[in-house]
């Protein structure tokens, strides 16, 4: 067995991350308000809704960055309360609206990372990463530097450093060109249906939903209104397409 | 805690370092001019025989020996801002860091901080002013361990408030050691103060070095009551800080702030 991925024995059905009766208060505002899902080994799961429905303080809650006001999360089996550093060894994030340390170069960037996640052979697995994001020459460029596109790319390289079995992605091709985007979302289709890596994904692209989406989890005031295949929550609502079906929801402004 | 992941966070420290010139000067600029208006004065008190002796041992000591504990507060908090400044600071914690593995590695940037600022303030003081610090002998191992306690339980105490309340606060990272010096007794004794601050002073564990280290420079016993002294508050202060510092992390959580630090 693959020592880095012992859940590789674990049943494919079984949820990598499991989500239950979550709930956050931020004093008497209710941001979400008791959300179940799953996310199961291999699958891209998007997590849609307009701004302020609640997704970001779902993927803080997953990430261990807020204290959930009630309710568990399971990840690989483990309760997140309790074992946050083995759980966050194996998964990784990335933001278009998060910055990485300005001064370093891309390299030493990747390098800072590669320790604190234990990569083995970590300039090799940098130079692997430049290559997939095809920015192989801009290995001694300070981050400063970079364009918002460059960015986002190195955001995504670090997501990857780690070869994570769980990835949760925040809006990750905002900032990207059509042609890195589209090749973005190949990679992680691939690295979902090859790798078997578990993808919690964030967009407000509903194209880009439709297409990767596995199934869908859409929030609306911090409540799940509805979930499943991106075709069932399409016809579930008797919409055209999502893109519809988020803008009835969100200009409804009830869930 | 993790060695690789404190390596990981420490090489990132260097790094900024490596590139920042202004970075760099900063351990180096202050400590040189310090050193200089305070070189001077004390040059000036000893020709003009004010009847001090030791002067310029007094004041230059004094200063070398303050500028490492305020240069191991700064150490902490500014280490702190760093990854405030460049909103660094979600892709911290969303890694396997530990908030534990975080603070060593804060204290590891301070020690060298410490290191290359006090050396070179020491060869300064040696080249200038004949001046050798390290004349004050073993007694300066206990002294100096004591002042970076103090200077750590500041800094631990300051990147909690700043961390809570947000870079509306980093003014404290600069301010709050300052605070502490007029009752630290760096350049006067003690007794020198008004009743109330004498008091206070008492439990302010830098007045207990600088007291210690005139009684050395004097030619007098190793302070042994006054290090003691010294020690046993600044185990307490260290931990009062570290309970502090986990009280407000877990607050920040709980108020979901830690992804918004340096927004």
């Amino acid at each position: 067995m693959d020592e880095r991925r012992p859940f590789l024995s674990e049943p494919s059905s079984a949820p990598v991350v499991e989500v239950h009766g979550l709930v956050k208060d931020f004093g008497k505002f209710r941001a979400v308000d008791d959300v179940s899902f799953d996310v199961r080994r291999g699958e891209i799961l998007g997590l849609l809704g307009p701004n302020g429905a609640g997704k970001t303080t779902v993927i803080h809650m997953l990430l261990g960055l807020t204290t959930p006001t009630a309710g568990t999360i399971r990840i690989f089996g483990f309760d997140l309360a309790h074992h946050r550093e083995e759980i966050l060894e194996r998964t990784n994030f990335s933001s278009s609206y998060v910055s990485l340390p300005y001064s370093l170069t891309i390299r030493e960037c990747l390098l800072v990372f590669a320790g604190l996640y234990h990569v083995r052979r970590p300039k090799a697995r940098i130079k692997e990463l430049l290559e997939t994001f095809e920015m192989p020459e801009l290995g001694r460029k300070q981050v400063r530097h970079l364009s918002t596109g460059q960015m986002s790319r190195l955001n995504l390289a670090k997501a990857f450093i780690n070869d994570p079995e769980l990835l949760l992605l925040d809006e990750p091709t905002a900032s990207l060109d059509p042609d890195i985007a589209d090749k973005t979302r190949t990679l992680l289709v691939h690295v979902a249906r090859e790798r078997k890596v578990s993808i919690l994904y964030t967009s407000h692209n509903m194209l880009e939903m439709e297409q990767i989406s596995d199934r869908l989890v859409f929030l609306h005031k911090g409540k799940v209104i509805a979930t499943g295949k991106p075709a069932d929550v399409v016809s579930a609502f008797a919409g055209e397409n999502l893109e519809a079906v988020f803008l009835k929801i969100a200009r409804e402004k009830k869930p | 805690m993790k060695a690789h992941r404190i390596y990981a966070l420490f090489l990132r420290y260097l790094y900024l370092y490596k590139r920042s010139l202004p970075r760099f000067m900063e351990i180096l600029y202050w400590p040189l001019l310090d050193l200089l208006v305070w070189g001077f004065v004390s040059v000036y008190l000893a020709r003009s025989q004010k009847g001090i002796p030791n002067v310029v041992a007094f004041f230059l000591g004094a200063l070398i020996l303050w500028d490492i504990l305020f240069r191991s507060q700064l150490g902490i908090s500014v280490s702190f801002l760093e990854d405030v400044w460049a909103r660094n600071f979600l892709n911290l914690f969303v890694s396997p860091l530990t908030i534990a593995e975080y603070l060593t590695t804060l204290m590891l940037a301070s020690l060298v901080k410490i290191v290359l600022a006090a050396g070179f303030m020491a060869l300064l003081a040696w080249l200038l002013y004949a001046f050798d610090f390290f004349v004050i002998g073993v007694s300066l191992v206990p002294f100096i361990i004591n002042l970076v306690a103090l200077g750590w339980a500041i800094g631990f105490f300051t990147t909690a408030v700043i961390l809570r309340f947000g870079q509306q606060a980093e003014i404290l990272a600069w301010g709050v050691a300052v605070l502490f010096q007029p009752v630290s007794a760096v350049f006067y004794p003690v007794t020198v103060l008004p009743p109330v601050l004498q008091t206070v002073a008492k439990y302010v564990p830098a007045s207990h070095v600088f007291e210690g280290m005139r009684a050395v420079i004097s030619g007098g016993a190793f302070p042994v009551s006054e290090l003691l002294w010294a020690g046993g508050l600044n185990l307490l202060y260290l931990a009062a800080s570290l309970v502090f510092f986990a009280f407000l992390y877990r607050g920040v959580k709980k108020k979901g702030l830690l992804a918004r630090v340096g927004e």
